[in-house]
């Protein structure tokens, strides 16, 4: 019976603890928002530092793009967060929802030739090897747009993601894209049906299994595959130039042409030296900010978040954690979209207005 | 005494609620698992669903089906437990019979307990660096992934199930009976054979049996090394795909009617570990009998 008591009181003074220092780290605000698990490590960076910065606590749940907009829509979240933009169909079910870009990447084409340094390859040579039609690496349609590499007779081992996600996705949209034959027997999603090749759980173990295999090749998201040091290949955009995957090149991605709602799939960009199998991930917000007895003081600081992440010192930060950060223009209209939010119908300001608001109250 | 016997009264019906929150948290399990799987079964009915290999998740494609995954996860687990047979059971005569109460036995039988407590993950890491080089090496596998590199990985996660349990039921066979085998002449292996095994017989089966249902259930070690090929195994060293294995992987980001699908994969892992064990109780009673 000591033993307990003890135990008890022990478990009550932890308890009592852990209380005060949450008190202690007590701020003004804090936000909810919850979605998709490829900008995680980036808003986890973010929201840190504009914890320390404003004084405003975000927390932010990696949940999966489908459950973020979930969230959203059963208005749980400040915030939903996602890969996949709405549809039109979804967009229709829910009060207007308005989608901000916060930072991009791609999808890189990892391979595993030691002897091979640089690796160009086109939508169609892609399609032929996942549909099982170019089986080795000294293949003559690959060796006819890569004159002067000398390439091994080895297998082509084929590797895909064995889980559902929006790496796929983006993937397959761009292949979709350029190869009709894709489109009719693979097609679009976030998990598909796959004829040849193996599969590996998330980006780490299709990398891993990649870096482990002589001869292998597949696709992973340009966050992870930037951190690894694994070779990618040259992809052939929509003007036929062959480009790397870098920064400058997936930033370009996003100078084509676009709605003003940001509501796009970039792949395939007609910008010149764009890299074609780019994306954006956005931050969706209901654009009247009054639902579930929120608080004035919410809805500003949802909007004032967003506004600092649109802005220099968060955009700065995209690169430390190898994402890509959002060129000016994409930017110009996102805050343009951010400017037309409300709160019970009245606009909310955004940006130095905004500070000089909270001030005045 | 009145005060007793109102703590017996209160203590008893504590045991009471808490023996009837376990009945309920399990029927819950089954209602869950059959309200999510409804759509599915509804959809394609529940014959096509276990027998059709179909596995397309494309948007305006959906087809489901059951049978590669259920051949997956019964292949790999019975193989896994062919190949701990050779290896569970010496180890069991090792410790429960030859050195029993030895210092080496007891050695050996906390080594093998330990390989119990070891996370699954960390099988999935040795399998994937250390195995699956090997099984490249000796061509079995695609690059040394498939059924036969997990049912090798599975086999030593459920040796020391089988092990010390069968090792426990050894050394409980009465002393008595090997002794009067003994003193007419018996040799040890025959001792083992006529007297040892008889006895013991029924609770090495029950260990084996617990054994089978571990390996039926592990996920993580399996999608490390099985290939998550969702079509119909053709040999043993081909890749495929298990129950568990493809639950874990897809449910993140399913929706509408293959979350359903998943659910009813999990329904279905349900009943046939509930089946296999059911079977492993009918044969015992049988024999016990």
């Amino acid at each position: 019976m000591k033993i307990v008591n003890s135990l008890l009181l022990a478990t009550v003074a932890i308890a009592m603890v852990a209380c005060g220092s949450g008190k202690k780290q007590h701020s003004t605000l804090s936000l909810a928002g919850a979605g998709g698990t490829f900008p995680l490590p980036y808003y986890t960076l973010a929201f840190k530092t504009y914890l320390d910065s404003n004084n405003v606590n975000v927390t932010y749940g990696g949940i999966g793009s489908g459950g973020g907009i979930r969230s959203l829509k059963d208005q749980v979240v400040d915030f939903g967060a996602s890969d996949a933009f709405l549809s039109d169909k979804e967009m229709a079910t829910m009060s207007p929802v308005i989608h901000i870009p916060t930072c991009m990447g791609a999808v890189v084409l990892a391979y595993n030739l030691p002897q091979v340094k640089n690796l160009k390859l086109t939508g169609d040579i892609i399609a032929d090897i996942y549909l099982g039609k170019i089986t080795k690496w000294n293949d003559p349609k690959i060796k006819a747009i890569n004159a002067g590499t000398v390439f091994p007779n080895k297998k082509i081992i084929p590797v895909y993601r064995s889980d559902g996600s929006g790496t796929t996705y983006i993937f397959s949209d761009f292949m979709s894209k350029v190869s009709p034959e894709w489109k009719n027997s693979i097609g679009t999603g976030k998990s598909l049906k796959w004829s040849v090749g193996m599969a590996s759980k998330g980006n780490p173990g299709v990398a891993g299994t990649i870096m482990q295999t002589d001869g292998a090749f597949g696709y992973v998201g340009s966050e992870y595959a930037f951190a690894q040091k694994i070779a990618y290949a040259q992809i052939k955009n929509a003007l036929g130039e062959f480009v790397v995957p870098n920064t400058e090149s997936i930033s370009k991605a996003a100078l084509g042409d676009m709605p003003a709602d940001t509501r796009c799939m970039i792949t395939n960009s007609s910008a010149p030296g764009a890299y074609p199998i780019s994306c954006f991930t956005w931050i969706l917000i209901y654009k009247e900010q009054y639902y579930k007895n929120r608080t004035m003081q919410q809805a500003q600081g949802t909007v004032n978040l967003i506004h600092w992440m649109l802005g220099p010192e968060a955009q700065g930060m995209t690169e430390k954690v190898n994402y890509v950060p959002l060129p000016a223009k994409v930017i110009a209209n996102a805050e343009a979209q951010l400017a037309e939010v409300t709160y019970k119908g009245r606009l909310l300001t955004v940006g130095s207005k905004a500070k000089s608001a909270a001030l005045t109250k | 005494m009145r005060i007793l016997s109102i703590k017996d009264i209160l203590f008893k019906r504590l045991l009471f609620v808490a023996a009837l929150l376990i009945l309920l948290i399990c029927a819950g399990i089954v209602y869950t698992l059959v309200s999510g799987s409804y759509g599915t079964f509804v959809r394609f009915g529940f014959f096509h669903f276990i027998t059709s290999t179909a596995w397309n998740p494309t948007i305006g494609h959906e087809n489901y089906g059951a049978l590669s995954f259920i051949v997956g996860t019964l292949l790999t687990a019975f193989v896994a437990l062919l190949l701990c047979l050779p290896f569970s059971l010496p180890v069991a005569l090792f410790t429960g019979e030859y050195f029993r109460g030895k210092k080496i036995a007891s050695i050996i039988s906390s080594v093998i307990n330990l390989l119990a407590g070891i996370p699954s993950i960390v099988y999935g890491l040795w399998g994937f660096y250390t195995l699956r080089p090997i099984m490249n090496h000796l061509g079995w596998g695609q690059q040394g992934f498939g059924l036969l590199t997990s049912a090798i990985v599975l086999a030593i996660m459920i040796i020391p199930y089988a092990s010390s349990l069968s090792s426990e039921f050894i050394s409980m066979v009465p002393k008595d009976l090997k002794e009067s085998a003994y003193s007419l002449g018996a040799t040890r292996l025959e001792v083992i054979k006529n007297v040892t095994f008889p006895v013991a017989g029924m609770g090495i089966f029950a260990s084996y049996v617990l054994a089978l249902g571990r390996a039926l259930g592990e996920t993580m070690a399996v999608t490390m090394l099985i290939g998550n090929t969702n079509n119909l195994p053709t040999s043993i060293t081909s890749t495929g795909n298990t129950m568990a294995s493809i639950i874990a992987n897809q449910f993140g980001e399913a929706d509408g009617l293959k979350l359903s699908s998943l659910i009813a994969l999990g329904l279905l892992l349900f009943l046939i570990t509930a089946i296999i064990n059911f079977i492993g109780k009918m044969i015992m009673k049988k024999f016990a009998a």
